[in-house]
């Protein structure tokens, strides 16, 4: 018998519209209502059919929310898959299929448990009832609920027809019979437990988190231009677009798209766009105008592998120097980049105030990991936001680019107040009209480089460090590795070993760097230079001392950062 | 009928009028003014979004909100404005280098988006604040420092093209021709839906060709055209000399305010609404769930 404790990763693995999103959404919305902490993850190919697409479910008994190596579970629904996946493969694990979708090599180095789904689909009534019938057996396994399965099948099948939801439930009740029997008969033991507070909680994605903390953080305009693994922010907002009375238009281009987003705020409202590298290339031009007109902007950007379209479904870190350093011209910008889903939530809502208060443009950094993941986790505090609007209202001697000592002048819009606004991407005097006056040049340039970015820098969010002030190693990340890192640093459990992880990325506020000194720094990142490395290095002349780097266009895995750590560490 | 005056800008950049002298560019911009304050309408409410070139310049000259863009991206921008305040009368200006060249793909999306603002073209035939290089429009044959061999492309012919994709509002004038030139704008601004004017204009210094008086040679204005009417609209669109001035089309349809989501149930400009954080409650409970 093969036994789990406590924490089981299920990975289910097979073509591109073979139905693996259909299970996978079965069992986790099951077994979390179930009471069972759940995460999930998936991997594609950059087409619609065929391929290898596969997806990792988590179910433990305490909170898991990072991407693991390791198989306790595979099911494939076609050949290929175990040949695809054997670096994460072991005698322990478990793979439940058909016999003609493990090839033969694969026999002695895994525990097969046969189950013929093809043939029980076909004993209900069609092979379509394979998904649902792996579907149950994964349920079966964790002993779930069998009443919230029917329940979802209902739900979900309910406008096909009576029959076929009968069938659905019965081929669910077939999987989750087997499901229960393969316990029983102590094949697998699987020991998990539940909580009855993850019932009462939301499972939610980046993609969702991101859409969400933007409406919350009033989104009026989003604009775009399809491009993964960007695109499921619009979609999100464009299926609630009604009910949050919001505007949602897809563009001739992602240059469209900017240039709109940019148009919303001069009015008032506020613009969001979602891209990715490639889409936001385009997008450098209107960045350096909203810079020179200081117009507010949003920006979510998913990355993922470049250059060019590099690898479309793919996860990497490597497009921050592209957001840090993009745009002709000097001036700033805020860069953020969120480690969990609550934190893309509260981001996303937050980048909309910043960029209204600091007339910026305001970025932030995803990756199609983060994008693609999703867990449970406490619902969000609504009272917790705040919603900070910075318009005046403006009277006749009203200057859209009022000199001031911070940087910031106060923002008019178009009809409200009795004063006209003149706003410019050339360089201009205080009202917005064109100017070559040697003076005002330089002053609008400093005004715009350097005052406004010192008023942000003292007012930037500081890391989260996790650990003691005075451990000797500080491991430093950014962005989507966040979990990953924390639980290989739990799994660790060593004192001497702290974590700064940055969710604002820039710019830095000064008192990071005492943060930094007289550590042994451990940089990881998920691309091929470093650089997040770079900017520290550029901002506070430290030098990290050891780097560990993935960009292969996977995610990193817990396994992989603990083994790095352990070849670092003494 | 306000002042023309109200739309003068007492701004000290204002003084300093980059056009040169004899350009059509003052023309154009006081038959704006003239046809502002026909309309009654103020400073406030009216919205100049230009790209860039001597045309986009402008927002500078006249008093009226403005937003000098980038070179070609004053349409998105325009249209953005407009959907997001439909209070606001919206202007998209610029010349032809600036909306059919580096301006062209969002030019032919907008008549396809329908945003109820109107978009005027200064059309020198040519690239003025570059210095006399062709430009989309510029004719056959004419040599320039860049095309010194001649122009040998196709001219664009923006009229034929936006009849073509069934725009809302399209017409051409020739600035020299003050009170209809108002007219025509006037009604452009009045039209609900995309309203185009091409405003034929002559750049003094770099086109020796399209002078004033060439444009009073080769133009003529459309007598009993009837504008509801596609196809005579599209067989005026592709005469080439002399050149038809006047209303070439006309098609009502609904606008892109209209039509997003947004306005179905509230008419409230977006920069005055609140975030729905009771829908966002009621989304986050159904994801408990399934
Ligand atoms: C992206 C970009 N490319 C090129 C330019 C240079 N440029 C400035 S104005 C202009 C052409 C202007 O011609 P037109 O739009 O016909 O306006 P006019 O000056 O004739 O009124 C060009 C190419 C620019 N400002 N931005
Ligand atoms: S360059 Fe030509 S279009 Fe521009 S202001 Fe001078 S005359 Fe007018």
């Amino acid at each position: 018998m093969v036994e789990f404790k406590e924490d089981v990763s299920i990975v289910l693995g097979g073509a591109a519209g073979q139905g693996i999103q259909t299970v996978e959404e079965i069992l986790t919305r099951v077994l979390k209502l179930s009471g069972y902490n759940v995460y999930a993850n998936k991997e594609y190919m950059s087409r619609v059919r065929g391929g290898i697409n596969t997806t990792e479910i988590r179910v433990s008994s305490k909170k898991v929310r990072a991407f693991i190596k390791r198989i306790d579970i595979l099911i494939p629904f076609k050949r290929g898959v175990l040949p695809w996946l054997q670096n994460r493969l072991s005698e322990n694990t478990v793979v439940l299929g058909e016999r003609e979708n493990v090839e033969e090599e694969f026999m002695e180095k895994i525990t097969f448990v046969e189950v013929p789904f093809n043939k029980m689909a076909k004993d209900v009534g069609s092979p379509l009832y394979l998904n649902t019938i792996a579907a149950g057996i994964a349920v079966g396994l964790f002993h779930g609920d069998f009443e919230i399965l029917k329940k979802y099948l209902m739900k979900r099948f309910g406008s096909k027809g009576e029959d076929v939801v009968s069938k659905n439930i019965e081929a669910a009740e077939k999987g989750y019979n087997l499901g229960v029997k393969l316990c029983e008969e102590k094949t697998i033991g699987i020991d998990v437990k539940k909580d009855e507070r993850v019932k009462e909680e939301v499972l939610l994605s980046g993609t969702e988190a991101i859409a969400l903390g933007a409406i919350a953080g009033g989104m009026n305009v989003l604009t775009f231009y399809p491009m993964s693994p960007s695109t499921g922010v619009a979609v999100f907002s464009a299926q609630h677009a009604e009910e949050f009375e919001i505007i949602v238009e897809q563009t001739e281009d992602e240059i469209a798209a900017i240039n709109m987003a940019l148009g919303a705020w001069f009015a008032g409202a506020r613009g969001i766009v979602t891209t990715s590298g490639g889409g936001f290339a385009l997008m450098s031009e209107a960045l350096s105008l909203a810079g020179m007109a200081e117009n507010p902007i949003v920006i979510h950007l998913a990355q993922r592998p470049g250059p060019a379209t590099g690898l479309p479904t793919r996860t990497l870190q490597s497009d921050l120097n592209l957001v840090l350093y993009s745009g002709h011209g000097e001036f700033p910008r805020i860069v953020l980049a969120p480690g969990s889903i609550e934190e893309a939530f509260y981001l996303t809502a937050t980048a909309f105030n910043l960029a209204d208060k600091y007339q910026v443009p305001v970025i932030i950094l995803t990756d199609q990991y983060f994008v693609d993941t999703y867990y449970n986790l406490p619902e969000f505090d609504l009272s917790e936001l705040k919603l900070e609007k910075h318009i005046v209202e403006t009277d006749e001697n009203y200057k859209r680019y009022l000199l001031t000592e911070d940087g910031i002048s106060p923002r008019g819009i178009p009809g409200y107040g009795k004063g006209v606004i003149i706003a410019n991407g050339n360089e201009h005097d205080e009202w917005g009209d064109i100017t070559e006056d040697e003076e005002l040049s330089r002053l609008m340039q400093e005004k715009r480089a350097i005052k406004k970015l010192m008023t942000i820098r003292k007012n930037a969010m500081m890391p989260e460090l996790i650990g003691s002030e005075d451990a000797r190693y500080l491991v430093i990340s950014w962005g989507s590795t966040y979990h990953v890192i924390k639980e290989a640093l739990e799994s660790l459990r060593r004192k001497d070993i702290a974590f700064l992880h940055f969710k604002w990325l820039y710019p830095l506020p000064d008192a990071v760097k005492e943060l930094l000194e007289d550590k042994v720094l451990i940089d990881i990142e998920q691309n091929v230079t470093a650089q997040f490395a770079e900017l520290l290095k550029k901002e506070f002349g430290v030098s990290v001392d050891h780097k560990i780097l993935k960009y292969d266009g996977r995610p990193f895995s817990v396994e992989e950062i603990l083994d790095a750590l352990k070849g670092v560490l003494e | 009928m306000t002042s023309p005056m109200l739309f003068e800008p007492n701004r000290p950049g204002s003084k300093d009028v980059a056009w040169c002298p004899g350009c059509g560019n003052f023309g154009i911009r006081n038959i704006l003014r003239k046809v502002f304050a026909e309309l009654n309408l103020t400073p406030q409410e009216v919205v100049i979004i230009s790209g860039i070139g001597q045309a986009a310049k402008m927002p500078h000259y006249i008093k009226v909100n403005g937003y000098h863009t980038l070179h070609g991206r004053s349409i998105p921008i325009a249209t953005a404005v407009k959907a997001a305040n439909p209070k606001l009368t919206v202007i998209a200006e610029g010349g032809d280098g600036d909306m059919y060249a580096e301006g062209g793909n969002h030019f032919l999306h907008a008549i396809r988006r329908n945003p109820d603002i109107t978009i005027l073209i200064h059309d020198n035939q040519i690239y003025g604040l570059t210095k006399g290089q062709a430009s989309p429009t510029t004719m056959l044959g004419m040599k320039t420092p860049t095309q010194p061999w001649g122009v040998f492309e196709e001219p664009f012919n923006p009229i034929a093209l936006a009849i073509a994709l069934d725009a809302s509002f399209v017409a051409r004038t020739f600035m020299g021709y003050f009170e209809e030139s108002a007219e025509i704008i006037k009604k452009a601004i009045q039209h609900k839906g995309l309203a185009i004017v091409d405003i034929f204009h002559p750049c003094v210094s770099f086109n020796k060709i399209n002078t004033y008086e060439w444009y009073h040679k080769h133009t003529y204005w459309m007598e009993d055209h009837d504008p509801y009417n596609r196809e005579e609209a599209f067989k005026r669109a592709i005469e080439t000399d002399p050149l038809p001035l006047g209303i070439f089309y006309i098609h009502e349809k609904p606008t892109f305010e209209e039509q997003v989501t947004a306005y179905k149930k509230d008419k409230t400009p977006l920069w005055q609404r609140k975030p729905k954080l009771g829908q966002i409650k009621e989304i986050l409970e159904a994801k408990k769930g399934f």
